[in-house]
């Protein structure tokens, strides 16, 4: 009796772990393989192979001599870090009126933000075109700095207010009685505690910058002025059958890999921010 | 309630004190809050309504201003030919738009299907104690951090017909008879959407319905389990009740997502008419076939589309929107 249950035991935990072992062999194997693929060069490339078999930087040197991608790549860390900081700048303020003081219109004004969070990138797009044209930015940087604030804004807004409507009432009573104003409850008071927070809302909004495709594809339209998901999308040979896989796959890692080391080091924080959005709101 | 979080401050102070601190406190909101209104009344409002004005009339990508009112003609307008046969014409009548709402409807079902059970799966396993927890929710969130278009062009390199590790591995354990031009037939283009799309989302869905596996007290397990009920059961009727409103915010959070998609789709299976969903029609009609009236009109019918599930999603979602009651 004891043995037979013993066995069915043993049973269930060895399936729990294939399970476990499935579950990450899928979540990492793209991109294992994309590494693999990107130090093969020639004829090697188009060999399946499941186990790395050369080693070549062949594809990484092409990628960085040829054509604009270094340029790319600084276009996406100036709009992504660019984005974040203005984003950041008009959320901070915003949340504190949004979670801490009591006005009408408050509740429909949450909604108002939550619902442009949601928005279809895609049912602005002709307004925004037109916008960006009059504005005279069409085809530089700013376009998409102007463009992603309607991502990245709500979503700072909604994560930020949530954390601050958390913060103890004592601390803003006791700056309060000493006198500060909101702007220096703000500043001297929060600021200090919201560094996490801040840190989190950040990098998840970095990291949707960074992404961003639609509008980088339609508001830049020369190699010099796109950023990297445009460059990578449209990086071909000439025809179908000369398509550089393994110089695709070099871009990608290079885009990848910091955005991977970036989640897993501030994993928790990531993971908090993602569902203070979701299931707190 | 909506016992305000500020609530104790105000009522600390005598009467009058407290109506002067308030007053300040709502001028210096109001300050607040003008930048950021101001900004999205700039990128968001205005483009909107911008748009949707483009719908109601005749613009070109080079004609903008010079635009004419046409009414309701692009959603759809007729002709009465001599014959006496009525031609039907506009969004409303074309067949493409058509298509590419069946697609983007069939693309939203499936996806968020498979990532509501297979997210629950993961979330189930992530929420057990077991060694070597950490590098499972590590691992899971590389396919999220992976920039879209990244996986997409990943996704096309495994899945290519004649050098694509998946047919090489699908014919080795025989599960496929003959190499399958994935992203190419009209068959399998879908499908192929579907996979990497469930690929990237699920460690989203997995991690969102996780945290509200473990707002659920262990307790209630503890007391079911001495009671003799099966984990099956216990699955059913404790589980699947206690993580619902997480479960359904989660749901519509991707249905919004999944409706809207464009970059996975564009880049993954450019050109294909079997997974051409409305946001890719309405970008290319918009800006490279010069159709911008008419691309203006299938953007317009998409956020109407959207507008009814965010409502649906506040609604049902019952979200929280008094700031200061928890």
């Amino acid at each position: 009796m004891g043995a037979t249950f013993d066995l069915w035991k043993l049973t269930k935990t060895v399936l729990f772990y294939a399970l476990v072992v499935f579950i990450v062999v899928v979540s990492v194997f793209p991109f294992y393989y994309a590494i693999l693929t990107s130090l093969k060069s020639g004829t090697d490339l188009f060999r399946v192979t499941y186990w790395p078999t050369s080693f070549s930087l062949d594809n990484f040197r092409q990628v960085f001599t040829q054509g604009e991608f270094p340029r790319n790549l600084l276009n996406s860390v100036f709009v992504a870090s660019v984005t974040v900081i203005l984003a950041l700048f008009l959320a901070i303020t915003a949340s504190f009126a949004l979670s801490r003081v009591r006005f009408r219109g408050r509740s429909l004004l949450l909604m108002t933000i939550l619902a442009v969070s949601m928005f279809p990138q895609i049912a602005v797009l002709a307004g925004l075109f037109e916008v960006i044209r009059f504005l005279g930015i069409y085809n530089t940087p700013w376009a998409l700095i102007f463009a992603y604030t309607i991502f990245t804004l709500p979503f700072t807004v909604w994560v930020l207010t949530t954390f601050m409507r958390d913060l103890p009432v004592e601390i803003e009573e006791a700056a309060i009685v000493d006198g500060a104003t909101p702007w220096v409850i703000i500043t001297q008071v929060f600021m200090p505690l919201m560094w996490p927070a801040l840190v989190t809302t950040g990098l998840l909004a970095f990291i949707a910058a960074w992404n961003e495709f639609l509008f980088a594809l339609t508001f830049t339209v020369s190699n010099q002025t796109r950023t990297v998901p445009v460059a990578i999308a449209l990086l071909s040979g000439g025809s179908q059958y000369e398509i550089p896989w393994g110089i695709i796959m070099a871009a990608s890692v290079i885009v990848t890999v910091p955005l991977v080391a970036l989640v897993l080091i501030f994993q928790r924080k990531i993971v908090s921010g993602l569902t203070a959005g979701g299931v707190k709101g | 309630m909506a016992t305000d979080a500020m609530a104790p401050v105000a009522t600390a102070n005598v009467p009058k004190a407290k109506s002067e601190l308030m007053q300040q406190r709502v001028r210096a909101a109001r300050l607040f809050l003008i930048p950021m209104l101001v900004a999205l009344a700039i990128v968001a409002g205005w483009p909107l309504l911008r748009s949707i004005y483009f719908s109601f009339t005749d613009a070109t990508l080079n004609n903008l201003y010079g635009a004419e009112w046409i009414g309701f003609g692009n959603y759809l307008r007729w002709t009465v030919l001599e014959s006496g046969t009525v031609r039907y014409r506009g969004v409303l009548a074309d067949p493409d738009w058509w298509n590419a709402v069946w697609n983007t409807v069939r693309f939203a079902f499936w996806s968020v299907l498979w990532e509501t059970v297979l997210g629950m799966i993961v979330a189930l396993v992530l929420n057990a104690e077991f060694k070597g927890r950490g590098i499972v929710r590590a691992a899971i969130l590389i396919p999220w951090a992976i920039p879209t278009i990244v996986s997409a062009r990943m996704w096309s390199w495994m899945l290519n017909d004649q050098f694509g590790i998946i047919n090489d591995l699908g014919m080795k354990l025989g599960l496929l008879a003959a190499p399958v031009a994935w992203t190419a037939s009209a068959d399998t283009a879908m499908t192929a959407v579907l996979i990497v799309d469930i690929w990237k989302t699920t460690p989203f869905m997995a991690l969102l319905i996780l945290a509200g596996l473990q707002m659920i007290p262990r307790d209630i397990y503890e007391a079911a389990a001495i009671d003799g009920v099966h984990p099956i059961k216990q699955f059913f009727r404790i589980t699947l009740p206690l993580v619902r409103p997480a479960l359904m915010v989660a749901i519509i959070f991707r249905v919004l997502d999944a409706l809207r998609i464009f970059d996975l789709i564009y880049v993954l299976t450019p050109n294909s008419s079997a997974t051409k969903t409305m946001s890719v029609l309405a970008q290319e009609n918009l800006f490279q076939f010069n159709n911008f009236a008419e691309g203006s009109t299938q953007s317009t019918l998409l956020f109407l589309m959207i507008a009814i599930f965010t409502v649906l999603y506040i609604w049902l979602g019952r979200v929280n929107f008094d700031g200061g009651d928890r």
